[in-house]
């Protein structure tokens, strides 16, 4: 289903169906059961489909921009922190040598984690870096 | 002959003043010194074929820099570039200003509008029409402010304790940094910890290298990030070690990680990095934000930011932040609106910088306001710090504007910095990181800032922070450590600012949490249509904005009053001798006194007794061999009337009329009542020897003599800001005693001669 503005906040209209990635809803994280050693960091982290709530909320109030954003966040929810932090270095003036070590970690995006809107992103700055000279060695 | 002086001493005055200090500099657009329009800048244009931008702003497609690039693919709508770029720049200045125009109306051409014709509308707006249109097209209905946490030590102690004082002032999102970078995560720690003291809801930002910060998010112990820079132009961009994917691809993981984010960018960078393409530094700007308006980012932290005091040196420049500001809010983006780098040493100049921005509102008037001291601030000093915060406050209750601060009471303050440093020492000790001394901790419970601590140095820091990274404590341990010390109600709030991250609320335009609430864009968007409508301060909110301390009222000053009364009991009486007649010798000198002199009011403003401020002027009269009479007058309080009616009762045709705040006159029979023979108006610094010669002259203009006027010297204090509030008061209190027609008393007056 497609949120709109009247849905938000989440938080306050639908907290049952505010999870986070262990399916723990908000009523359920509370100090007694962190106390109780049952809330993880896992529990504490976004899904991708409360971003993609929010990207409905923010395309229904007019910021399709910001709806894609949250719409590329969510492809990386999934995607491990220590790769998500390679490809921004990879993504950085003159980190990668060729426009093809970009176009690899595209298609992992794509093939390994579903990361379609990612993986597109990171062509075109491939493109865009070789149409700009962005592989030349940097010292 | 007087030697001839080189030049004229008033420019030496000046050169004292601290606006010398502040350094000025020519407009030069081949050198990037050109606030709003260079002859480098391009006009503007567009070229659509096929639903793609093909020409931008006089670039072909295939000359695009980078900036371009992405600019033409991610902002632009080419549905709308058509009509919006065919709209005359001026027609649409004046949209901005027409209360009629609606903001979603405008918002919506701004995304067809090109970096150039941006530039090109607001350019046309004067400083005034900018603050007004920024009310009009800021995104978020409610204001907001931002404020810094830092100190010169890194003292996890003090940022605890300050920033829970922040909190309590109000500021809705609190910023630290660090000394030195390897603390971070001790900052992170000493702040999230404080920032959950007294209430939840305020989000917290560790500044710190791009990858340590979402490190440290990701932990849990911040809330949201801005340092995510961006630039106008493709070397200052890659000099910034980064692209314009690079920033947009950041932006998707930390909204992947739940974490708000908004980027930086501002007038000066590009000129201060050496790649201004001798552009305007508005120009530049309107590129960065139609650059992040493109990356989908919720806001920017813009208005000069580090480059602001460069800005403020060239002609325009104060104006340009402010209309960089603007298309920020056009474009839709939150604005945490700059007045941050302290840009000049003038406090005249620091005053109308914020002016506009706090009577407009913002959603984050400071990014950020010094709450601790100059020193302190790790980021460098803000436009207004610690030591001007109470000034800002005045401000606000001022215009009745909300600058999104509410006066803190000291003895509140001292209760949430006490828990604040117990609640860190008690996470530390139950963490095994440290344990502060209770010299530590109360040395910092006082301290305005970490010259005046006994506490924890940067390298007893390293350590801590180090074992909080390399352990990989999180706020799940931080929380557990608080609730297990019994720190139950700041274990709670710090949970529910991580359980912010789930449901995402936060990360959309412009969201702060209010009262346990969140308040954004969306569910708080700017209504503005003129007057009636947006952001009105409530009666609740304006009772919580003049609340500042040390408020007079009527009540204050007759307890101060009172204080006095026992001891002028001590050395006057005031006998009525019943009606006074009028005088006929020569000799008769009469003091008109007010209607609640002595009676009661006992002072004057300078806090003389009145008892000796009469005795003097008494012993001056009789000193020349005259007689002097008190009468006091019921039918009025007015200083020229009680001296006319004075003189005309005295025989020698001279009077002194006198009211209980010191005012005092002479007066002669015959005279109009408003021109006297002298005044002595003001009364805060009018002395005892002054009564005293102000007696001898009466005394001389009664044997005829013509004497030097008494001169009360002055240096330019601001009396009546100083003294009005009470003056008003106590002559109220002199004007309630009146009565109309009250015949003049004959006082016979008894000094006791006692003196202490």
């Amino acid at each position: 289903m497609t949120h709109t503005r009247a849905d938000y906040p989440l938080a306050e209209t639908q907290p049952g169906a505010v999870t986070g990635k262990r399916g723990k809803s908000l009523a359920e994280i509370t100090l007694d059961s962190v106390l109780a050693g049952d809330v993880t960091m896992e529990d504490l982290r976004i899904t991708p489909q409360a971003l993609q709530a929010q990207a409905d909320v923010a395309r229904d109030v007019g910021r399709p921009t910001l709806a894609l954003n949250f719409e590329r966040g969510a492809e990386l929810v999934e995607v491990p922190q220590d790769f998500i932090m390679q490809v921004y270095e990879l993504l950085r003036p003159g980190r990668a040598k060729s426009k093809e070590e970009l176009l690899q970690a595209a298609a992992t995006m794509r093939d390994t984690y579903q990361a379609e809107r990612i993986a597109r992103f990171i062509e075109e700055a491939a493109e865009t870096y070789a149409a700009r000279g962005l592989f030349t060695f940097r010292f | 002959m007087t030697p001839k002086l080189n030049r004229w001493k008033r420019f030496a005055d000046w050169d004292e003043r601290p606006l010398r200090l502040d350094k000025f500099a020519a407009e030069d657009p081949a050198n990037g010194f050109s606030a709003f329009s260079s002859p480098a800048d391009p006009k503007p244009g567009i070229g659509i074929k096929d639903g793609r931008v093909v020409s931008l702003d006089g670039v072909l497609e295939h000359d695009y820099d980078m900036i371009d690039r992405f600019i033409a693919r991610h902002h632009i709508d080419p549905e709308v570039a058509p009509e919006a770029m065919a709209l005359d720049s001026a027609t649409v200045a004046r949209w901005l200003v027409d209360m009629n125009v609606p903001r979603e109306t405008l918002v919506r051409l701004a995304h067809g509008m090109t970096p150039a014709k941006l530039a090109e509308v607001v350019s046309q707006l004067n400083a005034l029409e900018i603050a007004f249109a920024y009310s009009k097209m800021r995104a978020r209905k409610t204001p907001g402010n931002q404020a810094h946490v830092t100190n010169a030590k890194d003292d996890p102690l003090q940022l605890a304790a300050d920033a829970a004082t922040a909190v309590a002032f109000g500021f809705d999102e609190i910023e630290t940094t660090m000394r030195v970078s390897r603390n971070a995560w001790s900052n992170a720690v000493a702040c999230a910890v404080g920032g959950a003291v007294g209430r939840w809801g305020t989000l917290f930002q560790c500044s710190s290298e791009e990858a340590e910060e979402l490190r440290i998010a990701m932990a849990g112990f911040t809330s949201y990030a801005e340092t995510v820079s961006v630039y106008g132009t493709e070397k200052s961009f890659t000099d910034g070690d980064d692209t314009p994917w690079s920033k947009a691809f950041l932006a998707a993981a930390y909204a992947s990680r739940g974490v708000k984010m908004r980027c930086t960018s501002g007038a000066g960078s590009e000129l201060l990095m050496g790649f201004h393409e001798a552009k305007s530094l508005l120009y530049l700007e309107a590129r960065c934000l139609c650059l992040q308006r493109g990356m989908g980012v919720q806001g920017t932290q813009n208005g000069g930011i580090d480059g602001a005091p460069l800005t403020a040196t060239i002609p325009g420049g104060v104006r340009e932040l402010m209309a960089e500001n603007l298309i920020a809010v056009w474009l839709d983006l939150e604005c945490a609106s700059g007045n941050d780098a302290r840009s000049t040493e003038s406090e005249i100049r620091v005053g109308a910088k914020i002016l506009p921005y706090l009577i407009a509102g913002s959603d984050l008037i400071c990014s950020g306001m010094g709450s601790i001291l100059k020193y302190d601030n790790s980021f460098n000093p803000s436009l207004i710090n610690g030591e001007e915060l109470e000034d800002y406050l005045v401000l606000q209750r001022d215009f009745e504007a909300d600058g999104g601060l509410t006066p803190l009471p000291e003895s509140r303050a001292i209760e949430l910095r006490e828990r604040a440093v117990e609640a860190i020492a008690a996470v530390f000790e139950e963490l095994g990181l440290s344990s502060p001394t209770e010299d530590m901790k109360s040395s910092v419970v006082y301290a305005s800032g970490s010259d005046d601590t006994r506490s924890l140095m940067p390298r007893d820091v390293s350590f801590i922070s180090e074992a909080i990274k390399e352990r990989g404590i999180t706020v799940i341990d931080v929380v557990k450590a608080l609730a297990k010390r019994g720190f139950r109600e700041e274990a709670e709030n710090l949970l529910d600012v991580v359980k912010l991250r789930l449901s995402g609320d936060y990360l959309q335009t412009s969201a702060m949490i209010r009262n346990g609430r969140i308040v954004s864009a969306v569910n708080d968007p700017n209504d503005y249509l003129g007057p009636g409508s947006g952001y009105r301060v409530s009666e609740e909110r304006r009772l919580q904005l003049n609340d500042i301390r040390d408020v007079l009222d009527q009540k204050e000053v007759l307890r101060s009053e009172a204080l006095h009364e026992k001891d002028e009991a001590r050395h006057i009486r005031y006998r009525n001798l019943g009606p006074a007649a009028n005088g006929s010798a020569k000799d008769d000198v009469v003091i008109g006194i007010s209607p609640a002199f002595g009676l009661k009011l006992y002072r004057t403003t300078a806090g003389h007794r009145l008892s000796e401020v009469l005795g003097a002027m008494l012993d001056a009269i009789r000193a020349r061999g005259l007689k002097a009479r008190v009468v006091r007058f019921r039918h009025t309080a007015d200083t020229s009337f009680l001296g006319l009616s004075a003189a005309r009762m005295a025989g020698s045709g001279i009077g002194i009329g006198i009211q209980a705040k010191g005012t005092a006159v002479i007066h002669q029979r015959g005279r109009q009542p408003h021109n006297n023979l002298e005044l002595f108006s003001n009364a805060p610094i009018t002395r005892l020897e002054h009564y005293r010669a102000l007696g001898a002259n009466a005394a001389a203009y009664a044997l005829g003599e013509m004497p030097e006027p008494v001169v009360v010297p002055q240096r330019g204090e601001a009396m009546g800001s100083r003294y009005h509030a009470r003056v008003a008061l106590i002559y109220a209190i002199e004007t309630g005693l009146t009565e109309a027609g009250a015949a003049p008393e004959e006082v016979d007056v008894i000094l006791t001669g006692v003196k202490s």
